[in-house]
């Protein structure tokens, strides 16, 4: 049986996504890149990667140009057929500007850029994206950001991870990752990706790229 | 640039050339100089860009060596690292236009440098930040170091590039003169470095990138080869703007140009614009160039001819296509959102052509902007020995434990979070130690070694006695390198001084080069690339002499790095060096006075032989440099960055606070499990010294120093410690 395909995103600006497609390949995924103009995903695609970055340098709003592109139709087709989305950072915002998940970013209430390594806890072990861990556990993902402040009705999403201990960027009920009610489009302002490798620190955020897979 | 002209002011002075240089120029050409020719002469025959007077110096580094791929005078220099690859890197300043707008100052700085590092045809793997500012009671202090380092993260986390390190010192000296110097490293296959040689008579010369505008014109000259005044505000037009978004896709764009073999030479435009670019790839090569300013992309109209010539618009670089692969190298660019204007070609006269609405209006051979600046030499009065400190004469704290906690306090030595949370240090998942620690340690992708790197300095001990600074920032620099137990393998170097025909700076700049010099010999470390920054000096005075060191160290097993952290309870700690701890020129001194013993590079050589056999043997669990603070600081952070306690009783020698807080030596603070002292103590030699000093544990950090104890709570120590720098910006 052939591997799992997973399109990553790239929009001029993009940044992550060689790590990204490193992770899917640890995971036992076939990373395939598609970009901003295509309109259509990659042949074969079962899941979808958002990585992280500054698509179009963040100019308007992050997230805002790239949730216009031709690539994101297709995404959206993806997730209506029940196609899992997995949005990272930038990919959070672009998914959030593209009505995927409900809310938006906002900058972080210190008004500067964080770069940190954060216990997040699962605040809901029913979505398949913390691979049935149970409420209350913690992964410790880093995260980086200046516009990371999630602000929305937790009531319309699924809040899957929260920051544990102080709220580092003022988001609402201190989110970190919500996915949309259905389940199957994930997004979080920490980054997964970053998180493979023992050399690196931690490897707890391979259980969303294992999710992806499933 | 001519609004500002006194009708009876000649134009070569308001360019900032002397009459002598102007004259020089003449006998050059045969003939006057047309304007936009002066105007070149006047950017190229800057400090800022022909070293004048710090040239005749350099030539005493270390440049050679078994691992030296590529040395000083090309974009950056490159040095082997195994498996077919190069570590390519170099540290640049961007003081004066960080001084005038700190913003836009730092981020085109970190844009300039990235851009050196791709034009040698490598990817950037790591940015690095050597920062000075006045002491954080000054308001404009506080203004210059929040904006700088704003700047710095927007542009650094928009390319995505992983900061991994550095320093900040704050210091009134650098109240009007901040310091703003960073360091890019990148990765390339040995077999497809780009040389800026311009090569191949009528191949084409090729504009890639950022349209020209007006923005930083007279950089070199106006801005950075003269010191701030007054009227500084004047010159903020002299301040480039950054555009990071599109320095990525240039960053992309040069990469995949280079992977395709598109490209016969490559250069980044950087202070001179296309003047410094095209004369030093023409010169480089051999070969002439010819411009035509009429097919340069502008982003404004009416711009003069020598306004064209000498723009620093960011994010351009300029490059050499063989005709028959233009139309892939255009085709390219336009897939990256990006211009590439055929704006010339190469030619066999090794001059320098621009033609402008048809005519000519520059020709002059390369050689003269490149080569023929006349050389200065600066004045070498030296400045009076000082004397050493008379200990009796520094008060003894009551309490060692508030001393302690007062120097963790210091903005010199207190933790920089607040600075490096707002770099992105972790981008393309390969930074293993990140800022915070002795050295920022990078896997080298795609592979299993890893590199080590720090950008270091020792301005005190510079001002001080200049050939014992010089030796010392080295040292400082390299040392830290060797406690991530990597070797330390090659160096950048970034001389930050003040106005060389001045005082006593002409003969410090001599003598700490010569201390560099000898100090990079002695422990294997050739210079591979560097930058010179002078008139670093206001009406109210000069800045410390500040040679920035930057040293690159290499892992060959990259799972075998050490961090500074106490790893487990129960560890032995360990006291591994030479030398004694000196209150001269101290932390805990607070001012820069005194003389201490003189730093020795052969034991601190065989300091980094000890650490790496350790490190690739597995022994140590932390190790991290004795360095601002002293001892007492090092086993504080170590504690601090592990969540746990230590115990260290250690011989008082001259007073119980200077064996504590006493700076000096080659000295490092390790831990390791206990039943493995004996390996680490068996693996010395040549004069390094290993003794057990204590144990890691307990939620105390406690000094014994001859009977003189200090007791802490880690949580106290770690609380001032991360403290100090926020409160002092938000006291405001």
């Amino acid at each position: 049986m052939s591997a799992t395909r997973v399109a990553v995103l790239r929009f001029p600006g993009t940044l992550d996504h060689e790590s990204a497609a490193r992770a899917v390949e640890g995971t036992g995924g076939e990373p395939v890149y598609a970009h901003h103009e295509d309109a259509a995903l990659p042949a074969g695609t079962r899941a979808v990667v958002i990585p992280g970055g500054f698509s179009y340098g963040d100019h308007l709003r992050p997230g805002a140009l790239a949730s216009r592109t031709p690539i994101m139709g297709a995404v959206r087709a993806h997730a209506a057929d029940g196609g899992k989305v997995l949005g990272i950072c930038n990919g959070f915002q672009i998914l959030c500007e593209s009505g995927l998940l409900p809310g938006v970013l906002r900058p972080n209430a210190s008004l500067s850029f964080i770069c940190r390594q954060a216990d997040l806890q699962v605040a809901d072990s029913g979505t398949p994206w913390t691979g049935g861990r149970n409420e209350g556990e913690v992964l410790s993902i880093p995260f980086k950001h200046h516009d990371g402040a999630w602000f929305g009705d937790p009531g319309e999403a699924r809040v899957v991870l929260r920051y544990a201990g102080e709220n580092p960027n003022g988001s609402i009920d201190k989110v970190a990752g919500i996915s949309n009610l259905g389940g199957n489009v994930m997004g979080l302002m920490p980054h997964p990706e970053e998180a493979q490798e023992p050399l690196l620190g931690s490897v707890d955020g391979r259980v969303l790229f294992a999710a992806l897979l499933s | 640039m001519s609004d500002a002209v006194a009708d009876d002011v000649p134009l070569h002075r308001t360019l900032g050339l002397t009459d002598a240089e102007a004259a020089r120029i003449v006998e050059l050409m045969g003939r006057e100089p047309t304007d936009p020719e002066l105007v070149m002469f006047s950017l190229m025959w800057s400090e800022h860009c022909s070293y004048k007077h710090s040239k005749p110096l350099l030539s005493g580094f270390p440049t050679t060596g078994p691992r030296v791929v590529m040395g000083p005078g090309e974009n950056a220099g490159a040095v082997d690292v195994g498996d077919g690859l190069a570590i390519v890197f170099k540290v640049e300043s961007h003081n004066h236009p960080s001084a005038v707008e700190p913003f836009q100052g730092a981020a085109t700085g970190v844009g300039g440098i990235v851009r050196d590092i791709i034009a040698v045809g490598a990817k950037p793997i790591a940015l690095l930040n050597s920062l000075r500012f006045g002491a954080l009671d000054s308001a404009r202090s506080r203004f210059l170091f929040r904006r700088a380092v704003e700047g710095i993260g927007h542009y650094g986390n928009c390319i995505g590039i992983p900061n991994v390190g550095g320093e900040v010192q704050f210091d009134e000296r650098y109240e009007d003169s901040c310091l703003v110097n960073a360091m890019c490293v990148g990765v390339v296959p040995q077999d497809r470095i780009l040389s800026c040689a311009a090569r191949g008579v009528g191949n084409r010369l090729v504009l890639i990138g950022n349209r020209t505008g007006r923005d930083g014109i007279g950089g070199a000259s106006v801005l950075a080869s003269a010191e701030l005044g007054d009227d500084d505000a004047d010159k903020r037009p002299s301040v480039q703007v950054g555009d990071p978004f599109t320095e990525r896709k240039l960053i992309d764009l040069c990469l995949a140009m280079s992977e395709a073999g598109l490209l016969v030479a490559l250069q980044d435009l950087g202070a001179a614009g296309l003047t410094s670019a095209a004369s030093e790839m023409a010169s480089r090569g051999g070969v002439g160039l010819s411009i035509d300013l009429d097919r340069v992309p502008l982003r404004e109209e009416g711009m003069a001819p020598g306004e064209v010539l000498v723009s620093e618009s960011q994010e351009r670089m300029l490059a050499i296509v063989e005709p028959a692969q233009m139309d892939a190298v255009v085709g390219m660019a336009r897939r990256h959102e990006l211009d590439a204007t055929d704006i010339g070609e190469v030619t066999d006269t090794g001059e320098l052509e621009a033609l402008w609405r048809g005519e000519e209006v520059v020709r002059i051979p390369s050689l003269y902007l490149t080569d023929d600046v006349p050389f200065c030499e600066v004045p070498r009065d030296p400045a009076p020995a000082p004397e050493a400190i008379d200990l009796s004469s520094v008060p003894e704290p009551d309490d060692l434990g508030r001393a302690w906690l007062a120097l963790l306090a210091d903005p010199n030595v207190a933790s920089k979070r607040w600075v490096f949370e707002q770099y992105d240090q972790l981008v393309g998942a390969n930074t293993m130690r990140r800022p915070g620690g002795d050295a920022g340690v990078v896997r080298i992708p795609g592979t299993n070694r890893a590199i080590a790197v720090t950008l270091d300095c020792a301005e005190w001990l510079t001002e001080l006695n200049p050939y014992d600074g010089g030796v010392a920032s080295v040292l400082e620099a390299a040392r830290n390198v060797a406690c991530t137990g990597a070797v330390p393998i090659a160096a950048t170097d970034c001389l930050n001084y003040a106005n060389p025909e001045k005082g006593s700076t002409g003969w410090r700049l001599a003598e700490s080069i010569r201390g560099m010099a000898d100090a990079l010999t002695a422990i294997g470390a050739p210079i591979v690339s560097g930058n010179v920054s002078l008139y670093n000096e206001s009406p109210r005075g000069p800045i410390y002499p500040t040679p920035v060191v930057g040293v690159v160290g290499l892992l060959d097993d990259a799972s075998t790095s050490i961090g500074t952290a106490f790893a487990r309870r129960d560890d032995a700690i360990l006291l591994i060096g030479h030398g004694e701890p000196r209150v001269d020129a101290s932390r805990y001194l607070g001012r820069c006075a005194g003389s201490p013993p003189p730093p020795d590079p052969d034991a601190d050589a065989a300091l980094y032989r000890l650490l790496a056999t350790c490190a690739r043997e597995r022994l140590l669990a932390s190790a991290h440099d004795i360095s601002e603070g002293g001892l007492a600081v090092a086993v504080a952070e170590s504690a601090i960055a592990g969540g746990i306690g230590a115990g260290v009783a250690v011989p008082a020698g001259r007073r119980a606070d200077e064996a504590m807080f006493g700076e000096g030596g080659g000295r490092v603070i390790a831990s390791c499990h206990p039943s493995d002292v004996a390996a680490v103590s068996a693996l010395a030699g040549d004069g390094v010294h290993v003794i057990q000093i204590g144990a890691v544990g307990g939620d105390d950090v406690i000094i014994d120093a001859g009977g003189s104890v200090a007791r802490v709570p880690l949580h106290d120590l770690a609380r001032v410690w991360e403290g100090s720098i926020p409160e002092a910006l938000e006291a405001q």
